[in-house]
């Protein structure tokens, strides 16, 4: 094992809620939705009508562009409906299920003997292309390309994020397949991360035909960004991939015993969160079906699919993710606090600026609202002061301005080819000013896409 | 808020008041819409009252100083602390109702035009200008000082945030320059009450334009450290300025790094004014005279104005420290360095966070294109 890289910027953001480390339920959903928003780059086109019979790992969306990318159905069951938006754009395909389960047989392959081919082609058919996320621009990937490298952080440090040693330690088998079978996708290598501090990594760290790395730090050390930029950094030009654990697991499954299986344990958590801990369900499960956890009483809850940086606004009447392994459930912060700014201490709120004395107490967990803590200025703090929680050799505050401006060059050089917008959710965090930093990113991304297509 | 004041009710043209008396009072309930979920508690309210708090002390002495200054003119020399600092409270308070009616109601005002918040901005700026002018400045020549640095130095730019120079120094330098008889020599220092004439053989010269000659109050180390010298109204107590450096380096407001850059650049150019002969005080007395103290912990670091990037931050504050050095050396006709020194950095910081980002982006061209 090579030596372990120590990130020595970041913040972990001390939430109360996390998940205790055990399965406290099992939920087969009666329906699951296919939410195609979920994955970024797809143009949806429908493969299914209401009513159509399907089966779990049946396709049910293809990608326009490139038609040989499939999104296929977690369950086996029936069309049930088709929700559109605002200019008829497809938001989610409800498919109610079976109560046996039927897979479509895609067959066992063997790994070693594969080219890389019949890899590509059993995962375009199976519906797990998508797993594959493309950087720059984190768009599910093009199955034309070779990349340069593929990335897979095996572990993350996101707020309350699930263990991944306890939800996919038994699964190492699989992974291993999916392992080998992508590293012959790649002109490089896969570089597997993994935590080292972490007990529960061991597992991971033995993974064979993988360079592993090990990290050191705070959030955003877990984001697979953070470790390219931290390993072999992307220049102009380069493409590489990425895919999480969860897909590695998934695609392993289907490679050893031919089946579409995208069950996996998610951790529910989070301050509302009653008696925080791990179920067993499939992604497209409605957020309706966590009812014990949060009391049967929605009201004043914002329910987020994904961590409480990064993650989607659900809802309550939402669904879970596709790459979701974790829902979070935090108190909408709607209530006025009187003086808050003014107050010497300010016990029961977190901040990380050394103006307030909570980071003298980093024991402490706390109660977070979706407050905002303040109104949204101006950039006024400089540079420095986000750098100090981002682990990547760039300038937070010049690349978002460059975003802002729509300055493509300027971007350019600024380093927008490394960057999602997660991996500056940390300096959304702490920014005074109380700008929305992840999305003027994500506006710049989508600027890039455009420009460059 | 109450409906009139929302879009399209009578009072909306009051709305950007109301909202900034009212988020002054509590937090809004305001919640997150896009991005991370949960935020820090830090806001620029917080951030900007730590500055104020910093500069307190240096606010409080000064006020005292100038009673004590006024005692000393008119040949009092009996410790009366209270009394001292009610003189001067008296005659500081006018300055700050100036200061701040006029500029925050030019804010206010332009808040409202470009349909934003009120940034806090002006309530650090505001608090400094009467701490940099001299007691007895005539108060409409502040009030158009302080309009002009508003208007001028930061709205047309677009508020808070947008500005190129510190608005709180563009205030004294346009009375610099367009005052000059009330902002330098002997007199504009002390404050006397109308039909009071300080006793024979007074100056109210500032050490730095007397270079240590003959004065009444001592021009010694311990003088000046404790402030108990003629000068602006918060300029003069280097301990005051120092409690204030202490909170803002351990709440991280300001940046150490130009503090030390400016202290590493006036001992810089200070030595090679001792060495040449030029200067006739030891270079470390430079970091004790006038404004240089105050300027380097409280004006020189200035988030917006000043250099973004760490090295930057560097060369920018030895750049402040070296100018106002030669200033005060090499220069016949100002006594002064710090202001102009300050300003002129101002002007340079993005040209120098320029040449700092662009030499770190060929570096790592260079290094990616290698391996």
């Amino acid at each position: 094992m090579s030596t372990t890289i120590v990130l020595k910027k970041g913040l972990n953001i001390p939430i109360s809620g996390e998940a205790e480390l055990r399965v406290s339920k099992a939920i087969a959903p009666g329906i699951v939705a296919v939410c195609p928003p979920d994955f970024k780059g797809i143009l949806p086109r429908l493969l299914v009508k209401e009513g159509d019979p399907v089966l779990c790992g049946s396709p049910v969306i293809a990608d326009k562009k490139n038609p040989d990318i499939l999104l296929t159905s977690p369950v086996s069951g029936t069309v049930k409906e088709l929700v559109r938006g605002d200019k008829r754009k497809l938001l989610t395909v409800l498919i109610e299920a079976d109560d046996e389960q039927k897979y479509v047989d895609f067959g066992p392959k063997d790994v070693e003997r594969m080219d890389a081919e019949e890899v590509r082609q059993a995962l375009l058919q199976a519906g797990m292309w998508p797993w594959i996320v493309q950087r720059p621009y984190g768009i599910v990937a093009n199955p034309k390309d070779t990349p340069r490298d593929i990335f897979v952080s095996a572990f993350s440090t996101a707020p309350l994020a699930p263990d991944y040693g306890f939800c996919l330690g038994e699964k190492i088998k699989e992974i291993q397949a999916a392992v080998s079978a992508l590293a012959k996708l790649t002109s490089g290598k896969v570089h597997v991360s993994v935590c080292a501090d972490t007990p529960g990594q061991a597992e991971f760290a033995k993974l064979q035909n993988a360079e592993i790395h090990s990290f050191k730090g705070k959030h955003p050390a877990g984001n697979v960004g953070v470790q390219i930029s931290n390993i072999a950094p992307i220049r102009k030009g380069d493409i590489v991939w990425t895919l999480s654990l969860l897909g590695l697991a998934s695609i392993g499954e289907l490679l050893l015993k031919g089946k579409c299986n995208f069950r996996r344990k998610v951790a529910v958590c989070g301050p509302m969160a009653i008696q925080p801990s791990y179920i067993d369900t499939l992604p497209g499960m409605p957020l309706k079906q966590l009812a014990p956890f949060y009391g049967d009483r929605p009201d004043g809850i914002r329910f987020i699919s994904g961590d409480v940086l990064s993650g989607r606004n659900a809802g309550v009447d939402g669904y879970l993710g596709f790459f979701d392994n974790q829902v979070t459930l935090i108190r909408e912060g709607v209530d006025k606090e009187l003086l808050g700014w003014a107050r010497p201490l300010r016990y029961k709120q977190y901040s990380r600026d050394h103006s307030y004395f909570s980071w003298l107490m980093p024991w402490r967990k706390y109660d977070m609202d979706t407050n905002l803590h303040g109104g949204q200025r101006a950039f006024l703090m400089n540079d420095g002061y986000y750098a100090k929680v981002l682990p990547m050799d760039i300038y937070p505050v010049y690349l978002t301005k460059a975003c802002l401006a729509g300055d493509i060059d300027k971007m350019e050089q600024f380093g927008i080819y490394e960057v999602l917008p997660e991996d500056l959710a940390v300096c959304e965090f702490i920014d005074p000013s109380k700008n929305n930093i992840q999305d003027i990113i994500a506006q710049g991304i989508d600027l890039m896409l455009k420009e460059m297509a | 808020m109450n409906k009139i004041f929302e879009k399209g009710g009578k009072l909306h043209w009051l709305h950007s008041t109301v909202d900034a008396f009212e988020t002054f009072l509590h937090v809004p309930g305001t919640v997150t819409l896009k991005g991370a979920h949960v935020r820090d508690a830090i806001d620029l309210k917080r951030i900007l009252i730590i500055v104020i708090v910093a500069a307190a002390p240096a606010a409080l002495f000064g006020m005292w100083n100038v009673g004590y200054q006024h005692s000393l003119a008119i040949g009092n020399t009996g410790i009366d602390i209270l009394g001292n600092f009610w003189y001067g409270f008296l005659k500081v308070l006018p300055l700050y109702v100036v200061s701040y009616v006029v500029g925050l109601g030019i804010e206010f005002a332009a808040s409202q035009i470009r349909g934003e918040e009120v940034s806090e901005g002006f309530l650090v700026s505001g608090f400094f200008i009467p701490l940099i002018v001299p007691v007895d400045i005539p108060l409409w020549m502040l009030a158009i000082a302080v309009a002009f640095a508003v208007i001028f130095g930061k709205e047309v730019f677009g508020g808070t945030g947008m500005n190129i120079w510190n608005p709180a120094l563009l205030t004294r330098a346009f009375l610099f320059f367009s005052y000059p008889n009330q902002m330098s020599g002997s007199n504009c220092w002390i404050s006397l009450r109308p039909g009071e004439t300080p006793v024979d053989g007074f100056t109210g010269a500032t050490p730095l334009a007397l270079d240590g000659a003959q004065a009444q109050y001592g021009t010694g180390f311990w003088d000046m450290f404790i402030g108990t010298v003629p000068g602006s109204v918060g300029e003069t107590s280097v301990i005051a300025i120092l409690i204030g450096a202490i909170i803002l380096i351990w709440t991280g407001v300001a940046s150490w790094k130009i503090m030390a850059g400016t202290v590493i650049g006036a001992l810089a150019v200070g030595l090679i004014g001792d060495l040449a002969g030029i200067s006739k005080v030891p270079c470390y007395m430079q970091l004790i005279y006038g404004g240089f103290a105050f300027g380097a912990v409280f004006m020189a670091t200035d988030p917006v104005t000043s250099a973004q990037t760490e090295c930057g931050k560097w060369i920018y504050g030895i750049l402040i420290g070296a100018l106002c050095l030669m200033v005060r050396l090499f220069n016949p006709g100002y006594v002064e360095g710090m202001m102009l020194a300050i300003l002129f950095a101002n002007s340079f910081a993005p040209l120098i966070d320029h040449i700092v980002v662009n030499s770190h982006i060929s570096r790592k061209a260079k290094r990616l294109n290698a391996a």
